[in-house]
């Protein structure tokens, strides 16, 4: 199995598109860093302009933690579409250059075939993230310094004391790791279906894409459907950034406003890998590979 | 119609001096607290401030607080972003109370938090001047102002409750609590990037308070022993 999961690595590793993902997210985010290194004041202003009116806001409003929660919250929605471009091609893109059928004569089961296919592609995905953990986080840190973080909700503002701030981007990244595994899943159960990659890419992207618009838009109807798409539930890592206060109003350090509901995407998500990559073995085991 | 005439006289000539004269005690009154005040040229204090406003959950962050005369002021948070009210808190007693331009009304006696005082109102004769109206209830008895409400043009009206301990001698609070009015908030789901709320009914209600409040508490005064003027810069 270690040495299926060895193989798959340096195949992924070896073709050149699964370095855009890399090189797409490293430009994204120097683009924004270098943004509100330039007119950071004007951004704060901007989405601070409705506080302004009441107080005045002192400090290093644009510190590392804060540009790096700006990066996730622009970042994370497209990363998704990046991980496909890998899990959606695991196993059609073996059958699309025909080594499907020989990879199948080595004295494998396919179960073991496809969890060694879906775990390279999680690491591939645990790997971006981690690029992105020390770009967006630990360079944002270096070039903007740290202070307490300060963040606008829809109907109220956040401030989270420094020493408070870490753990949540650990947990947050944590949280956005499940989420994007779902993706990683999702693409890795439809390339069962394909034999060329562009199929279930476009067919991952697709779906990411309606259930996000769907999530998005506060319709009664879509209401009703929104608990059960995991793209509701793929954004519950800002939740790490919302503090509980006690009856005098002030901040506990050390607390999640809605932890449940982290606990509850959670458990959503993990439904969601476990039931794409056990639907990927079930329709694998009972595939006929021809190609 | 004659008699008339010499009632109204009479009246006049009895009230008007009786109402200058209490123009004048306040007036004194006024004086002796900001001759109180200016025993103080500067000073640096430490303590902690709590911010509540309802639709903003902040932390309680060290502060300190430097003032130099004749009015320059600043409060800075250790390490931290800070909220005050706009315009509200660097309008402090010392700069209200310093200007000499404005007209002093007195307005009768009130029990402030169990304290008798002397309500004074002063009006600015500067038509400039950011501030309408300044109401200060004062400790005739310690010379210190427990109470101010100001009114000011861009700022709207702000309370200002001070309370005293060991620096009573200095006319310097223990505690001083901000008052002020707040402006609806709401922020469009296109910049927050958030498209569910989780808020509950009573959460809403709760945001609706249009109140504000910023608590300092000082533990410690360093009085006239001098503040370098770039902390005000």
């Amino acid at each position: 199995m270690f040495t299926l999961l060895q193989i798959e690595l340096y195949k992924i590793f070896k073709r050149p598109r699964t370095y855009i993902a890399f090189a797409a997210i490293t430009a994204l985010i120097i683009i924004i860093q270098l943004g509100l290194k330039v007119d950071g004041k004007e951004y704060a202003d901007f989405v601070l302009a409705d506080l302004q009116n009441t107080l005045e806001i002192n400090g290093k409003i644009i510190n590392g933690y804060f540009v790096c929660y700006v990066i996730l919250q622009l970042l994370l929605v497209h990363v998704p579409l990046l991980i496909a471009l890998i899990a959606a091609d695991m196993i059609s893109g073996e059958a699309n250059m025909g080594t499907l059928r020989v990879l199948l004569t080595k004295p494998i089961s396919r179960t073991e075939f496809i969890i060694a296919k879906f775990l390279a592609a999680a690491i591939y995905t645990i790997l971006l993230l981690i690029w992105i953990a020390v770009f967006a986080l630990l360079a944002s840190i270096i070039i903007f310094g740290t202070d307490d973080m300060f963040l606008v909700k829809n109907a109220y503002a956040v401030q989270i004391e420094k020493v408070d701030i870490f753990w949540r981007y650990i947990g947050a990244f944590c949280f956005a790791a499940l989420a994007m595994l779902t993706v990683a899943a999702l693409g890795f159960f439809l390339s069962n279906f394909a034999e060329n990659s562009i199929g279930p890419i476009v067919a991952t992207m697709s779906v990411i894409i309606v259930t996000t618009i769907l999530s998005t838009m506060s319709i009664p109807l879509f209401n009703k459907i929104k608990p059960y798409l995991f793209t509701t539930h793929m954004v519950a890592w800002k939740e790490f950034f919302d503090v509980k206060v006690n009856d005098a109003n002030e901040t506990i350090r050390g607390t999640v406003q809605n932890a449940d509901k982290i606990i509850r995407s959670s458990i959503v998500l993990i439904a969601h890998i476990i039931l794409f990559v056990g639907a990927s073995v079930w329709v694998f085991k009972k595939k006929n590979v021809l190609s | 119609m004659k008699n008339n005439f010499v009632f109204s006289i009479i009246v006049i000539a009895i009230v008007f001096p009786l109402i200058k004269l209490k123009a004048q005690d306040a007036t004194v009154l006024v004086q002796k607290v900001k001759t109180k005040l200016e025993q103080v040229t500067d000073y640096v204090a430490e303590g902690k401030m709590k911010t509540d406003v309802a639709f903003i959950k902040a932390p309680v962050g060290k502060v300190k607080v430097y003032f130099k005369k004749p009015d320059k002021f600043k409060l800075k948070k250790d390490g931290g972003i800070s909220l005050l009210p706009k315009g509200g808190i660097s309008v402090n007693m010392r700069s209200i109370i310093e200007t000499t331009d404005y007209t002093i009304i007195p307005a009768g006696d009130i029990v402030v938090n169990g304290i008798k005082t002397k309500v004074v109102k002063l009006l600015p004769n500067n038509d400039n001047s950011d501030i309408v109206l300044s109401t200060l209830y004062i400790d005739e008895t310690n010379l210190i102002i427990i109470k101010a409400t100001t009114t000011t043009k861009e700022n709207g009206t702000y309370n200002i409750e001070m309370q005293y301990g060991k620096y009573i001698n200095y006319a310097l609070p223990d505690k001083v609590v901000f008052s002020f009015n707040t402006k609806d908030y709401k922020m469009p789901k296109g910049i927050t990037l958030e498209f569910d709320s989780d808020l509950t009914p009573e959460d809403r209600m709760k945001m609706k308070n249009k109140k504000g409040r910023i608590e300092l508490n000082y533990s410690s005064y360093i009085i006239n022993k001098g503040v370098d003027d770039s902390v005000f810069k």
